[in-house]
């Protein structure tokens, strides 16, 4: 087991970031933790990285506690902050042999791990980290993050605020990283991200909701998930299904309306409320949840459980 | 449809930084209250464009107007029609829900007794009164995010400019923030706005994707699927933006 993550609590004053976290990850896995701003995910990175010490629990890496044994985990983890953690004075290449050093080791010994990541920034290595575009930093915090070969690989949100080609060519990358054998551990909050990863934990508000492989069928889908289509556009029906008594929650999703209802004999029922409706290019279709609709359920859930224990913001 | 107003008017608008070119001959237009899509990957010349039409920066060259307003000689009038938000900073982290509202209005020039009834509304309809006192530094940002959005649209700006609004923010909340978008367009607001989520994208009536400074597609989602032969506009925006 490359990290374990064993009942991990933090608060900042009267706020618990973290509530008992646990999860492990397994030896090469591509791990993503998936959660809006302020799930808590940079706190349980920082903890990870051995720079914030938890209130309760443990965290191993590879055996190591990153409290007590901070000093062997630092060897061994190579950690991407969320901010930019370049120096902005050094030049791109003065950047890669800084943190080489610090690790005691040199570019050389360690390029053919760097070698896609750096060539693509390579033709600017006389230039200012600060003056290079936001998706040249990251290739180079990535490889400045690689460069002692690390164990495990501690991203934080690397693609947060990237456009989506960019975001793509990261992953391609980090796929290849990890058939070097190298067990990464990525924060996102793009759903989509999530389909790239072994396995996503969703965290929400300081509590991990739930675990899963996203190339496995869901096995709990007791949902009763409709897509609803128009070539008229979706956003007039959303009210209207809305205020259907089957309909237990609606909600945009791209080019359709993504609808749960409340039990799967309403199926039958609404499959002829819209007959009605005169829309003869309305198509209503059950699907199989994405992460990002098991991820709402996940989180209408919650709000449910707060409301009914009388919880306000 | 019959053509609508041009809130926006852009035609040839050129951005030069030295001998780099941000923006090349741009031509395009928004109709008065959709909701227009400014897509693109980082660095094609978004923020750029968008800077010089809410009135933050000259043109090198083109004609532009915004709300019937010349970008050359009438900043000033520009900036009082237009609203602007972006994720990065919107509110004010140290003073109060209420606070931020009445700061708001009061720079758009609201008188008091506007903005003592308008702040009502707006706080019963985001169910936000008993936080009102609250600083905004200590409520969550999804709350933060749809504050910002009301006081962005506060004055009844003529457009309203949304760079990555939802940003960070958790799908529901993300979801909420577009219907909000979509009320304010029957409000007759019209709204330009960026954004990474390709989903998104498709919430929008027209939509333009710039690569290296220029436009290369401008279309609605549907259309803009069909001529890219993509199943999304995810797959849509890598053809553009990678090819």
């Amino acid at each position: 087991m490359s990290l374990i993550i064993d009942h991990i609590e933090k608060s900042y004053d009267a706020v618990k970031a973290l509530k008992k976290v646990n999860f492990e990850v397994n030896d090469g896995e591509l791990f993503g933790l998936i959660g809006p701003d302020g799930a808590g995910k940079t706190t349980l990175f920082r903890i990870m990285a051995s720079l914030v010490i938890p209130d309760a629990g443990h965290c191993l890496i590879q055996g190591h506690n990153v409290v007590k044994d901070y000093r062997e985990v630092r060897k061994i983890i190579g950690y991407m902050p969320g901010r930019f953690s370049l120096y902005m004075d050094l030049s791109v290449e003065e950047n890669l042999a800084f943190y080489a050093q610090v690790f005691g080791t040199t570019v050389d010994e360690n390029y053919d791990l760097i070698r896609d990541v750096y060539e693509q920034i390579a033709p600017f290595k006389k230039r200012l980290a600060g003056k290079l575009s936001g998706g040249m930093k990251q290739k180079l915090a990535l490889s400045c993050a690689l460069i002692h070969r690390p164990e495990v690989l501690i991203l934080d949100e690397p693609t947060t605020g990237v456009d989506a080609v960019s975001r793509m060519e990261f992953w391609d990358m980090l796929r290849k990283i990890q058939k070097e054998g190298i067990t990464i551990v990525v924060s996102t909050p793009y759903m989509d991200e999530a389909e790239l990863c072994d396995r996503v934990g969703l965290i929400q508000k300081g509590s991990l909701l739930e675990i899963t492989d996203p190339s496995k069928p869901y096995d709990k889908d007791e949902t009763q998930l409709f897509s609803l289509k128009s070539k008229r556009g979706v956003y007039t029906y959303l009210e209207r299904v809305r205020r259907l008594e089957e309909c237990r929650h609606a909600w945009l999703f791209g080019d359709q309306l993504h609808v749960t209802l409340r039990s799967e004999r309403d199926a039958i029922q609404i499959k002829s409320i819209l007959d009605s409706w005169d829309d003869s290019t309305l198509e209503w279709t059950k699907i199989t949840p994405t992460i990002e609709d098991r991820f709402m359920g996940l989180i209408e859930r919650e709000a449910e459980k707060s409301h009914n224990n009388g919880e306000t913001i | 449809m019959a053509e609508r107003e041009h809130i926006i008017e852009v035609k040839d608008l050129v951005k030069k930084f030295g001998s780099f070119t941000a923006n090349d001959r741009l031509t395009f237009h928004v109709e008065r209250g959709e909701i227009f899509g400014f897509l693109g990957a980082n660095g094609a010349g978004k923020t750029t464009a968008m800077r010089i039409l809410c009135g933050l920066s000259y043109p090198t060259s083109g004609e532009i107007r915004v709300a019937g307003h010349d970008v050359y000689r009438e900043r000033e009038k520009i900036k009082k029609k237009i609203g602007y938000m972006s994720q990065k900073f919107s509110l004010y982290e140290d003073l109060t829900v209420s606070e931020n509202i009445r700061l708001y209005a009061g720079i758009y020039g609201l008188g008091r007794k506007q903005i003592a009834s308008r702040e009502e509304q707006l706080l019963e309809r985001l169910g936000l009164i008993h936080i009102r006192s609250r600083l905004i530094g200590q409520i969550p940002l999804g709350w933060k995010q749809k504050l910002a959005f009301s006081v962005a649209i506060f004055h009844q700006p003529a457009v309203v400019f949304l760079d990555e609004p939802t940003g960070g923010v958790d799908p529901i909340t993300r979801r909420q923030f577009w219907e909000m978008i979509h009320d304010a367009t029957e409000e007759g607001i019209t709204v330009f706005v960026t954004t990474h989520y390709m989903d998104e994208a498709e919430y929008c009536d027209r939509v333009s994707i710039m690569v290296d400074g220029r436009i290369d597609a401008l279309d609605t989602p549907a259309a803009l699927k069909q001529q890219f032969d993509s199943k999304n506009m995810n797959e849509v925006f890598l053809k553009l933006a990678r090819s």
